[in-house]
């Protein structure tokens, strides 16, 4: 399923990268330490988090993510978001908490399989 | 000692450059993309990477990254002038962490950054001095034979 079906189905507001949605997301990872992303998270996942600072950004490029979803309606530091202009990385908001809408993006890539 | 065959980058890190930060790792993550080293190996090397960059970032005035290639080898030598380590056998401990309160409000401090390079490269030596600097060095080799 493509970030912009998923971004539609969990209303997602995007806030960058709105035309680097055609990506295929295949999988989740919700984590708020940098360290276990690197890690553990697969390439071109959609990361769940509430961490709203410039290194997600840096993450997310490393780590070929496919986008970030910011929850809890936590507002990216304007750094952040200029940042994620620049590298190209989408990042989407919801006010959803991380269980939530973790649970509804699994629900939704499960159906896709 | 140097090849004919043999690359040699130098990048510069930055104490407290939180919004650079990072970057360092995704430059040599596109170098070694570039030049075809399978995707495995640089998966790993950028997760090692990445923990040496933030450490610097994290507990250093100012660090000296070195990236080396050759045929048969990627070397990854990090060396900074800072705090150093007291107890190196503790800082390798996962879930050990000296990070401050606001680094942990940011997601750093996972404790797991030093034992992350240790899983991920093939070597990993690390010396330190405190209140002087950090040295390490990974190498991951490209033969499949050796690597991890």
């Amino acid at each position: 399923m493509t970030l912009k079906e998923i971004a539609s189905h969990l209303n997602l507001e995007i806030i960058t990268g709105g035309d680097h949605l055609s990506l295929e997301v295949k999988d989740g990872y919700t984590s708020d330490l940098l360290s276990d992303v690197i890690a553990h998270a697969p390439p071109a996942c959609l990361w769940i988090t509430l961490q709203i600072h410039v290194n997600i950004v840096a993450v997310a490029k490393l780590k070929d993510l496919a986008g970030i979803v910011i929850v809890n309606g936590r507002q990216p530091d304007e750094e952040t978001k200029q940042k994620a202009r620049e590298e190209r990385i989408p990042l989407l908001l919801t006010k959803e908490t991380a269980f939530r809408i973790s649970g509804r993006l699994y629900q939704l890539l499960a159906k896709g399989r | 000692m140097n090849r004919q065959d043999e690359f040699i980058q130098t990048f510069t890190i930055w104490g407290r450059d939180f919004s650079r930060a990072g970057s360092v790792s995704t430059e040599i993550k596109e170098i070694l993309q570039e030049i075809g080293v399978p995707s495995s190996i640089v998966r790993r090397v950028a997760i090692a990477s990445y923990e040496a960059e933030m450490n610097v970032v994290m507990y250093a005035h100012k660090g000296e990254l070195i990236l080396t290639l050759n045929p048969e080898t990627i070397k990854i030598e990090v060396e900074d002038k800072g705090q150093g380590i007291e107890d190196i056998e503790l800082a390798m401990q996962e879930g050990y962490s000296t990070a401050t309160e606001e680094m942990r409000e940011m997601g750093f401090g996972a404790g797991m950054g030093l034992p992350n390079i240790k899983k991920n490269a093939d070597v990993f030596i690390i010396t330190s001095t405190p209140g002087v600097g950090t040295y390490l060095k990974m190498l991951f080799y490209l033969d499949n034979e050796k690597a991890k």
